[in-house]
């Protein structure tokens, strides 16, 4: 049976909020008399994630999935609740502890601005106690997985976006990590590097069968690579299970594009008793749900001249961004 | 704590930290012109003070010489360590990137202390060296080994005092952000430790040794090295430092919990 690597029981965090009117007025009142409060971010949450696991947190700017990354990865103290990951808590940081996790943040860097890419590998290397032999056989290892080889002695400066996101992976698994929390790795990157840095995460989760937990505002990031998702609606969780059941219950519609032979079949389609959305001359388009699309394509196929037919998903970031507005999702 | 870790983590540190530095040639170069110049001037300016009355505070000079030496070789070790550092605690806490100096299996102390090196406040320490060595030459202080113990004692314990001093401040940017002020007065108070502190009155001799021990941090090491210090003002600098020290490292153990990260 496979274990659970993360465990976290009725997890709050509160931060004490400053507050400040507009205006001079205002300045001058906050800056004597401060105002602040304590907003509770992460209200009572609980889950649990197995080793190997990808798990995307989905949700709205500002409803709470970094700060829960933060937790997990020990940087943020709790205000309520328990976790547990790989058996430590994390906010005592042990050894033992960080030497398994690793946390890369697409909008912040920890390589030597200065320097290429290496030099930081191997003060990595020396901090996780790593022989330069050992080093240098990792970082062979995760450049092949990456396809980066020159990149590596270029000044961090003057390398592109793609480029120094990838040898900030590089810098934060040279320590082979088994759990990874990642914030928004893809931010910034263009297509490719997005497909490039996905393909590579799914590699190192396979090859290492290594933990991730995945934030993204990409859905194809999260489509890609999360089989689970945990929804974060305001700081509670609003589902947590399977993506594709999560889609089948906010898409249960598939939109169906048929290209008749002749008008008249499209004309005989349409009064046929299916849902139209639009039609164009031989062209019409109707919705079929998803548990009676083989029975009713069937139909259609034997009883009208069809020249041609495609099924269009619904655009994943439009079903997706339901989620975020959305409190409470019971599948 | 693994000290053979530490050592090679800190080699990697000054490698790499230099090797930062040196991408920028001209930025070496400007550093030591500025370091030598603020010597001269520091020396005329106490010159000038020397010039109409030959004693200062009960100081001659030569004697006051000293103070400035040390007072250039501690500046030194303050651009060389503690400045490139510990003013990038400031920065860490504003933009977040404290978060991965946390998450290393190291002591975060250690790393935001020691992480970066300014080679040119190297050349400021070797700088007052030169000028310490002129001075006791000058003064004809004799060279034995009780003198070097106390004297190693006591500047040890000044840098000490001096670190702990800004780490402690530095440190307070946890809860408010930005604290670049602080800093600066704290320098503009180390300028004070130019001169002796005889030459100050009563309540200012009182308010630099108790409240901002800058009397610990030059006058007491430059006793020493004429032969005017009491053991119990030497005993008094290490108890100072060993204290400094240990408040500094719980204070930031205790700050450490409060760190909420920047929002993403």
């Amino acid at each position: 049976m496979v274990q659970n690597i993360i465990d976290v029981r009725n997890l709050s965090k509160s931060f004490d909020i400053s507050s400040k009117e507009p205006g001079l007025k205002g300045t001058i009142k906050h800056f004597f008399r401060r105002q602040t409060k304590s907003l509770k971010v992460i209200k009572d949450i609980s889950f649990e994630i197995k080793e190997g696991e990808i798990v995307g947190f989905l949700g709205a700017n500002g409803a709470g999935k970094t700060t829960i990354l933060k937790m997990l990865c020990g940087l943020i103290y709790p205000s309520e609740g328990s976790i547990l990951v790989s058996g430590h808590l994390p906010f005592r940081r042990k050894e033992n502890f960080l030497k398994n996790i690793t946390l890369i943040m697409g909008q912040k860097q920890q390589l030597i601005w200065d320097l290429p890419p290496i030099e930081s590998f191997y003060l990595n290397a020396s901090i996780y106690d790593l022989d330069k032999f050992e080093a240098k056989k990792r970082i062979k290892k995760l450049s092949e997985m990456l396809e980066i080889d020159e990149e590596l002695f270029i000044p961090v400066r003057k390398l592109s976006l793609g480029q120094r996101m990838k040898s900030e992976l590089l810098a934060a698994l040279i320590h082979e990590p088994n759990i990874l929390f990642l914030d928004e790795p893809t931010l910034g990157l263009d297509i490719n590097a997005q497909r490039n840095l996905r393909k590579f995460l799914q590699r190192y989760n396979k090859k290492t069968n290594a933990t991730i937990c995945l934030t993204s505002h990409y859905m194809k990031d999260i489509t890609s690579l999360c089989k689970r998702v945990i929804c974060v609606h305001e700081g509670a969780i609003s589902y947590d299970g399977e993506l594709d059941l999560l889609l089948k219950k906010l898409s249960p519609v598939k939109e169906i594009l048929i290209v008749c032979r002749s008008e008249e079949d499209a004309i005989k389609l349409e009064n046929s008793g299916f849902t139209v959305k639009n039609k164009i001359k031989n062209e019409i388009t109707i919705k079929i749900e998803n548990n009676s699309i083989t029975s009713s394509l069937k139909t259609i196929l034997n009883n009208f001249d069809i020249e041609d037919l495609f099924i269009n998903e619904p655009p994943i970031d439009e079903v997706i961004g339901k989620v975020l507005i959305k409190k409470d999702y019971d599948i | 704590m693994n000290l053979r870790k530490y050592l090679k983590v800190y080699k990697k540190f000054l490698h790499t930290s230099l090797a930062s530095e040196l991408e920028y040639k001209t930025n070496i170069l400007v550093d030591l012109i500025t370091a030598i110049l603020s010597l001269v001037g520091s020396i005329f300016l106490l010159s000038i003070f020397f010039q109409n009355n030959g004693y200062i505070g009960g100081w001659k000079f030569e004697q006051a010489l000293i103070i400035q030496a040390i007072y250039t070789i501690l500046n030194g070790i303050t651009n060389t360590w503690f400045n490139p550092n510990l003013t990038e605690i400031v920065k860490h806490i504003r933009e977040g990137t404290l978060d991965f100096v946390l998450l290393k299996p190291i002591d975060s102390q250690f790393f935001i202390s020691l992480k970066k090196i300014n080679p040119s406040g190297i050349l400021e320490v070797m700088l007052g060296l030169l000028l310490l060595f002129f001075c006791i030459k000058i003064n004809q202080i004799n060279l034995n080994l009780s003198f070097l113990t106390l004297s190693s004692i006591t500047i040890s314990c000044s840098i000490c005092i001096l670190y702990s001093l800004w780490f402690f401040i530095s440190t307070t940017t946890i809860w408010f952000v930005k604290t670049w002020n602080a800093i600066e007065v704290l320098r503009s108070f180390l300028y004070i430790g130019r001169f002796p502190l005889n030459s100050f009155s009563f309540s200012l001799r009182i308010f630099f040794s108790v409240f901002i021990p800058i009397a610990f941090i030059t006058t007491i090491p430059s006793e020493v090295f004429l032969g005017l210090s009491v053991l119990w003002k030497i005993l008094l600098e290490v108890i100072v430092a060993t204290i400094f020290l240990i408040t500094s490292r719980k204070f930031w153990l205790f700050a450490i919990k409060f760190y909420s990260s920047a929002s993403s």
